[in-house]
């Protein structure tokens, strides 16, 4: 059936409002099921052995000590997961990924597992393998491994992108360019230039609940698999393509979500576990440790950036550069391209050209994470962008005011934006009684920007409408932030009826069509899509069913605020038939009554945030508290506007850590150094002031309510806002994330020297 | 492995002496159990020491306040005369880790754990607190500082445990501080942590100081020459600014993930420089 997706307004009475979630008893009373929380019968209990070293030839694995353990089911090697790829480089780098082949290429990266009896077992039969291995030299810091006598880490890496083709292999595995204009004109007719370089450190998206599953293949070639996932159908298809599957016979359920972030995008411990249970004849929980997520799972690129910025005395900017290399972990990726296509993606720019290099590195490979690759550029942008502002003295606000992009204005990424909310949330910044407040001793005020390009995808939904009249709907998006409460007011606001009558669920493979997994901002934007399909269909069946009891033409039916109405004055005496009563009667007028949709969501509007943040510095210790946090953003339409502000919290939050405090740190040996929360972190309940949010709503032209995706833009400004107002407060500019405070510290006495 | 959780001091030591490979006391668990989880980690008997009779107990005496080495940290700060006896002591005891973490943890256990960064062992130090040690050869009594040998490593022999940690009642005019340095408010291990020990002459100058650092050292250092520098003074600013000098140098310590030496070094000064504040402000100084 037709679906027309645009924008309609309309006076809405559920979309809006702010309901409890369904999920929320379950998970504030501890009954919710997470990915460990699942067992089945006769399950084992599986353990990975994984590599001290950060790049070491594999000579020989010899498990046979292993398995020859009392309570020792299965062991596994690189040889138990043949490589099905064919050729395909991404998909092989996932396998090489979750179990290293030839070269283990990272500390932490696995080199072999066990499936025993119990945990202690496990744990024996690790010591057990005996793993030689040829130490080889390693990089893990993006600018050395961009060097030309760096260890190259995979000799068929030759840089891609560039012309000639390179003739020998290097670890800078591809470049990307995106621009418009002349960009050395540009810089000509400009009286201000600022020009700087900037790095920010590794970190990782730090989700409460480490991986889990549980993994069962059965003997006809069937399998299930249990597992904490932001896309339940995704890793279905890559397991089956890596274990030789056939899709429709792996039914994968997702659990609850203790937190991903684009981390849960990405198989790593599913294959393993699933190889296991194929070896051992019986199911396997597998479960990683703290200390495993962060050597094994998540991170983020480590970034080096240069930009550069040509300005007008009267602040309008002439020409930007930036040249972004990003660490893809130790198998090529699309980070760098990413962080070249957001970094200018705010302003309106005559002249421009970004640059990306991705470089690959002894460190876990990069998976997503919350608008991957954009806070990093965002963070060099912004920065360089208040350096000019201070450099004219102009104010921060108006430079980035004066500049900004519109409807209408083409993106330094190629596209022309139709209406969009960068102008908007920076006139609101500047009218923000934050803006204005005052600032004590040893406080900085700092702002920025930040974009995000939201994704759609494939979507499949369906509404199934019980007896009783109450409604299930059953989504294909895992609820990673309350969609299930957003969909079920979207459902509600389509039918008519009220909010408690409709139960969300997230369906697994087996009983819903594909659906593409939650990242990209995509769960609220592409699901509420195919819920106002799905509850569209079904009020079709609903008119015509009431046809049928009224025993009149369906063009005579139409539907209003939850009923079936006559039209006309012939009717005059036919009261309306609510959902209840059709429902009442569907066995009698034609059986069951649902609405299915399936479709691609196209159009999600891009997304635009300003955040404000004041610090204060103490300039003996370099102790950096945030003392007010301020974020404005556009949300298109907030469904939910408590979600969409923990959402700008959550994010903000994050950003905050990463700006501070959070980082990736390796020893001369190559091995990660801070594997726990101890050591690598993330900012505690005390360490954040309430952050304050302004949700403005510009409607997606491309979506019947107007939304747009709203989980990622939030992580973008904050290191550059903390960064700007750590500097203003400090009198130093400080270009390297995290600004720890042994940084700050350094560059004030450094500054202090001079 | 086997967990036991006797009555007696007398039960507790046999079953450490008596057993044949590794074991292990455990007060509140907040390091134990932590470390427990490790796939390192092995052991053959775990005593828990929480049921032992007045383990539990502070005992004030004429001369003293004993803690009973399983009394958690919180008790501590609900304890108004040993809060107004040892305010720094208290206060370091009450950093450690969080509320919950407080409702278990023990300063003895902070100190048998011998972290070099041990929040609560700097004010011992400084406060000249003494361990009562129990063994399977009858009862010793050390200054606190003498048990910890380096990370990991105590002086306690096999089958010995600390029962109590005595505190003696502090001279008039006398006060205490503590100051650590994390870069978060809170669940974070010190970088540098400084306490600070006075008592004043009737005019408010400096009688008598002691000072020590956490986290710059395999130990914790007692320092001499930083003592050295407030004697005689009323904390002018010359005298804080040699204090400070006295403390970076004082420090030895190693880069590594929490921090470099140049940061620890300076770090240390500032915070010999605040904590002596506060302790003379404590002790009524002007
Ligand atoms: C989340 C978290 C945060 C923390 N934050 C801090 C912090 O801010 N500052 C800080 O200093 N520490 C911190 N710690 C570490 C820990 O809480 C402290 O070291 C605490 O004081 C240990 O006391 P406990 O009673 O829990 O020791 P336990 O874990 O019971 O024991 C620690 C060690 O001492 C031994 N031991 C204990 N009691 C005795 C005894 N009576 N005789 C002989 N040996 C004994 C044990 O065998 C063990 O080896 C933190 C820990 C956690 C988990």
């Amino acid at each position: 059936m037709s679906f027309d997706a645009t924008f309609q307004e309309k006076k809405l009475k559920s979309v809006g409002t702010r309901p409890l979630r369904p999920d929320g008893v379950d998970k504030v009373t501890g009954r919710a099921r997470y990915g460990a929380d699942y067992n089945m019968p006769g399950q084992l209990v599986a353990r990975v052995l994984r590599s001290p070293h950060a790049h070491a030839r594999i000579v020989r694995i010899d498990t046979a000590r292993a398995e020859g353990l009392k309570g020792v089911k299965a062991v596994i090697t690189a040889a138990d997961l043949p490589d099905l790829t064919n050729g395909n480089a991404a998909l092989f780098a996932i396998l090489d990924n979750c179990m290293a082949r030839t070269k283990a290429l990272y500390d932490g990266h696995a080199v072999a597992a066990v499936a025993a009896i119990d945990a202690k077992v496990a744990r024996a039969a690790l010591k057990l393998i005996e793993v030689e291995y040829e130490i080889l030299p390693h990089v893990v810091d993006v600018d050395a491994a961009a060097r030309p006598d760096a260890p190259v880490i995979d000799e068929g890496i030759f840089t891609s992108g560039v012309e000639p083709k390179p003739d020998s292999p290097s670890n800078v595995a591809a470049r990307s360019e995106f621009g418009h204009g002349d960009v050395e004109a540009g810089f000509a007719k400009a009286e201000v230039i600022v020009e700087r370089s900037y790095k920010t450190e590794q970190t990782h998206q730090g989700y409460i609940e480490p991986h889990a599953c549980v993994a069962n293949c059965n003997a006809d070639g069937t399998a299930d698999l249990w597992v904490c996932t932001q896309g339940h159908f995704v890793y279905r298809q890559n397991c089956a393509d890596l274990l030789g599957l056939e899709v429709s016979k792996l039914r994968v359920t997702s659990s609850e979500i203790g937190g991903g972030f684009g981390g849960k995008t990405h198989v790593w411990a599913e294959p393993v576990a699933l190889a296991l249970s194929r070896k051992a004849g019986r199911p396997v929980k597998l479960v990683m440790s703290r200390e495993e997520v962060f050597r094994a799972s998540g991170p983020t690129s480590a970034t080096s950036i240069d930009v550069k910025i040509g300005a007008t005395r009267d602040g309008r900017i002439t020409a930007a550069t930036s040249t972004l290399r990003y660490t893809s972990g130790p198998y090529p990726d699309t980070w760098a391209e990413i962080g070249a296509m957001t970094s200018f993606a705010c302003y309106d720019l005559e002249n421009v050209k970004t640059v990306g290099f991705e470089v690959v590195v002894n460190r876990p490979k990069v998976a997503a994470y919350r608008a991957p690759s954009a806070p990093m550029a965002a963070f060099a942008v912004e920065s360089a962008i208040d350096e000019l502002a201070q450099e004219i003295g102009m104010d921060a606000v108006e430079l980035r005011i004066k500049n900004a992009a519109q409807e209408g204005t083409r993106a330094s990424y190629g596209p022309v934006y139709g209406p969009i909310g960068i102008g908007p949330t920076l006139d609101a910044a500047r009218v923000h009684p934050h803006m204005s407040a005052p600032l004590g001793k040893n406080q900085g005020r700092g702002m920025a920007c930040g974009f995000w390009f939201n994704f759609g995808g494939e979507t499949c939904t369906d509404l199934n409408i019980s007896a009783d009249g109450t409604v299930t709907l059953a989504v294909g998006t895992v609820d990673v932030g309350g969609s299930r409460a957003s969909l079920s007011l979207i459902a509600a606001e389509e039918m008519g009826i009220p909010y408690d009558d409709i139960k969300a669920v997230v369906a697994d493979t087996a009983t819903l069509g594909y659906n593409d997994m939650t990242d990209g901002s995509r769960g609220t934007f592409s699901s509420s899509m195919a819920t106002i399909s799905a509850a569209r269909n079904a009020i079709t069946v609903m008119r015509e069913r009431a046809a049928l009891m009224w025993d009149i033409p369906v063009e005579d039916v139409y539907w209003e605020e939850g009923q079936a109405k006559a039209a006309g004055s012939k009717y005059g005496n036919l009261s309306p038939l609510s959902v209840k009563d059709i429902a009442a009667e569907a066995g009698n007028t034609g059986g069951p009554i649902a609405g299915h949709s399936e479709l691609v969501a196209d159009g999600a509007g891009v997304s635009f945030a300003t955040h404000i943040c004041d610090v204060e510095v103490d300039p003996e210790t370099g102790a950096t508290s945030i003392v007010r946090y301020t974020v404005i953003q556009d949300a298109g339409k907030a469904v939910h506007p408590s979600y969409v502000e923990g959402q700008y919290q959550g994010g903000a939050a994050q950003g905050i850590g990463w700006a501070l405090n959070e980082e990736y740190i390796y020893g001369e040996d190559g091995r990660l150094q801070n594997p726990g929360f101890l050591d690598y972190r993330i900012p505690v309940c005390s360490d954040l002031p309430m952050i304050d949010t302004q949700i403005l709503e510009i409607p997606n032209p491309n979506h019947p309510y107007g939304v747009r995706g709203v989980g990622e833009t939030s992580i973008v400004p904050p290191l550059a806002a903390v960064a700007n107002a750590v500097s203003n407060a400090a009198g130093v500019r400080l270009s390297h994330v995290p600004i720890s405070p042994p940084r700050i510290l350094a560059a004030l006495h450094k500054q202090a020297r001079e | 492995m086997l967990y036991e959780r006797p009555k007696t001091l007398q039960d507790a030591v046999g079953m450490l002496a008596e057993t044949r490979g590794k074991a292990f006391v455990l007060a509140g668990g907040t390091d134990l159990l932590v470390r427990m989880k490790s796939d390192e980690f092995d052991a053959n008997l775990i005593v828990d020491i929480k049921s032992i009779e007045g383990m539990s107990e502070i005992v004030e005496t004429d001369g003293a306040f004993v803690i009973g080495a399983a009394v958690c940290c919180a008790a501590l700060g609900e304890h108004e005369a040993l809060r107004d006896a040892w305010p720094g002591v208290v206060e370091a005891a009450n950093l450690i880790g969080s509320t919950q973490i407080q409702g278990r943890c023990t300063i003895a256990g902070n100190l048998c754990n011998a972290s070099p960064a041990a929040d609560s062992v700097p004010a011992l130090v400084a406060a000249g607190a003494r361990a009562k040690i129990v063994g399977p050869d009858g009862t010793r009594t050390v200054d606190v500082q003498e048990i910890p040998l380096g990370p990991g490593k105590t002086s306690l022999k096999a089958g010995e445990l600390v029962q109590s940690i005595d505190l003696p009642k502090p001279a008039p005019r006398s006060a205490d501080a503590y100051l650590r340095f994390i870069p978060r408010t809170e669940m974070d291990i010190a970088v540098v942590g400084v306490a600070v020990n006075l008592t004043l002459d009737a005019d408010g100058t400096v009688a008598s100081a002691r000072v020590a650092l956490g986290a710059v050292a395999p130990t914790v250092v007692l320092s001499e020459a930083a003592a050295g520098t407030l004697l005689g003074t009323r904390l002018e600013d010359e005298a804080l600014d040699a204090l400070a000098a006295a403390c970076s140098a004082a420090s030895n310590p190693i880069d590594d993930k929490r921090g470099t030496i140049e940061f620890r070094k300076h770090v240390a000064g500032v915070l010999g420089r605040r904590a002596a504040r506060m302790a003379y402000d404590r002790a009524g100084g002007a």
